[in-house]
């Protein structure tokens, strides 16, 4: 069994229409999903394909209408297991400004430390660590509102590591940043998942994101439209559009070369890669 | 930690500013107490001497110092004034129709006035050499003891840094706002006082709607921290060291000094 699981997870949010009346909106329909230990799991899916909602659920902020979420061996409708399970699932949310909670950079990244009354030596000793492993050592006496955004996201990240997690979900933690941001946010996530073999489960409308993932599962309107390794997702053009998600640009071109009917291998995301595939057929 | 200018901390680094900010808060209290009960020259000599050696140590420029008190000054002439021509005692100095200033109510006045001087500069001396974030904690430290009396001290203390923490998150989205509505041909420059004040209702309607969606999600991404108030550890907590210990001496033997001068009279 791996270390995130959802069996025909269902849950269902209630909200009010004008005129007052109840209405039930479900923002997961039947999701079933397995994530092994140290994967780089992404989840894709555009406004309102429930994916906020899913990433909720594995951090036992939302509970199940139906169905069952186990993080790591712990049912998340227990309401016991609360603690724990958010202490093994850290979240990062999307808003910088808004998870961040005092004045100063270290300061900060000590906070959920300081939450599971770890001793003060052991809190000191993983903020120098959580800070090493997301490049912040330098900005650890500065104060948050001087950071950029890439920077915020990064001391964010750095307090769910001083936590010592199994697992890191993050709601689209670079939906308000721009595109250095991003770039460092993704870089200190991948160096994360292979240096200390974190789980991480990036929730995105972003499709470049998931190029280097594991798994991806696309999502919408509440269920897995289709899932697998990149180069199969990437493959099935037409229905990621469908689903609402912007195709990079490689493998839009690609996938429009094949259908003028250039032969061309299926699922090509690099850019290196089409140069070196469009090399090969033109020497022939 | 340069950059940070809330509140009205002066940074430098000086004996006063390495302090425990338990031992300001004691000290400043103190103060406040002896400021009250000297009634004589010698407990205001003894006074003003201690504010001057904590100044010089604290290395604030006296400027800093005195910029607190143009608020009060209106304070200060009118209840100086007060004492001058209603405390009746000693010699008359002057006598003019009604009017009849004695020499004890010119001391009177004279005490008065420098009594409120000292408070706001030894008030300014405590603001100015500790930061807010340790006045916070040492507030929580210093009350811990009303938590028997069921008042949530921890979390007063907590929403107190939590809105130092977004005092300039919200002053930069003020600013934003005020460029919007301007932009959509708002004006906060023409009209009376009650026309400007109605002027920044477009401001404040989507400066509060924010700062509630915000307190929503910091609450969230608190509880996914595991916050949970109360019990948890310190990533810097409060020390005294031996500085500390010397500093609470001298504050007693100062307190000591004002209760012998005012038996002296």
């Amino acid at each position: 069994m791996g270390i995130v699981q959802t069996l025909n997870l269902v849950y269902d949010y209630i909200t009010r229409d004008e005129y007052d009346n109840e209405i039930k909106i479900r923002a997961i329909d039947g999701l079933d999903i397995d994530v092994e230990k140290g994967q780089f799991i992404v989840v894709l899916g555009r406004n309102g394909s429930g994916k906020s909602s899913f990433a909720k659920h594995l951090n036992a902020l939302l509970r199940p209408t139906s169905g069952t979420v186990v993080i790591n061996g712990l049912d998340t409708s227990d309401k016991k297991n609360k603690w724990s399970i958010r202490q093994e699932a850290g979240m990062v949310f999307q808003n910088p400004d808004n998870q961040l909670v005092s004045q100063i950079v270290e300061d900060d990244v000590a906070f959920g430390a300081e939450n599971l009354a770890v001793p003060t030596d052991e809190i000191r000793y993983r903020v120098n660590k959580a800070l090493l492993s997301v490049n912040m050592t330098d900005y650890r006496m500065r104060a948050v509102n001087n950071l950029s955004g890439g920077q915020k996201q990064r001391v964010a990240i750095a307090g769910i590591m001083a936590m010592e997690p199994e697992c890191i979900i993050l709601d689209e933690p670079t939906a308000m940043l721009d595109p250095v941001g991003r770039r460092e946010v993704i870089e200190s996530l991948r160096k994360l998942n292979l240096e200390k073999g974190i789980t991480v489960i990036l929730i995105t409308h972003h499709m470049d994101e998931a190029i280097n993932a594991d798994n991806i599962f696309v999502m919408d309107k509440g269920k897995i439209l289709i899932s697998g390794k990149p180069s199969k997702i990437f493959a099935n053009i037409e229905l990621l559009k469908e689903a609402g998600l912007e195709v990079p640009v490689v493998t839009e071109l690609a996938y429009e070369l094949k259908k003028e009917g250039i032969e061309l291998p299926e699922g090509l995301i690099y850019e290196d890669e089409l140069i070196e595939e469009v090399v090969k057929l033109y020497k022939r | 930690m340069s950059n940070i200018t809330i509140g009205q901390y002066y940074n430098v680094n000086s004996i006063i500013h390495k302090l425990d900010p338990r031992v300001k808060l004691f000290g400043t209290l103190i103060f406040i107490v002896a400021l009250f009960v000297a009634n004589n020259s010698v407990s205001y000599a003894i006074i003003t001497f201690s504010l001057v050696a904590v100044i010089i140590a604290s290395k604030v420029p006296f400027i800093r110092l005195i910029k607190g008190m143009k608020q009060i000054l209106i304070i200060l002439i009118i209840s100086s004034l007060c004492n001058m021509f209603f405390v009746k005692s000693g010699n008359t100095l002057v006598h003019f129709g009604a009017v009849n200033i004695t020499s004890g109510g010119v001391i009177k006045a004279a005490y008065i006035g420098l009594r409120l001087i000292y408070l706001v500069i030894g008030t300014s001396v405590m603001t100015l050499t500790t930061k807010p974030s340790d006045m916070a904690d040492g507030l929580e430290k210093s009350l811990g003891f009303l938590k028997v009396i069921k008042i949530p001290v921890h979390e007063i203390a907590m929403m107190m840094s939590l809105a130092l923490r977004f005092i300039p998150t919200l002053m930069e989205e003020t600013d934003k706002i005020i460029k919007a509505q301007t932009a959509r041909g708002a004006d906060f420059e023409s009209g009376g006082l009650i026309r400007k004040v109605k002027n920044y209702i477009p401001i404040l309607v989507p400066l509060f709607v924010s700062s509630i969606e915000r307190a929503l999600e910091l609450a969230t991404a608190m509880e996914a921290r595991c916050y949970r108030g109360g019990v948890r550890t310190k990533f810097r907590p409060l020390k005294y060291n031996k500085t500390d210990i010397i500093a609470y001496g001298v504050q007693i033997l100062f307190l000591a000094g004002i209760i012998c001068a005012n038996l002296l009279s």
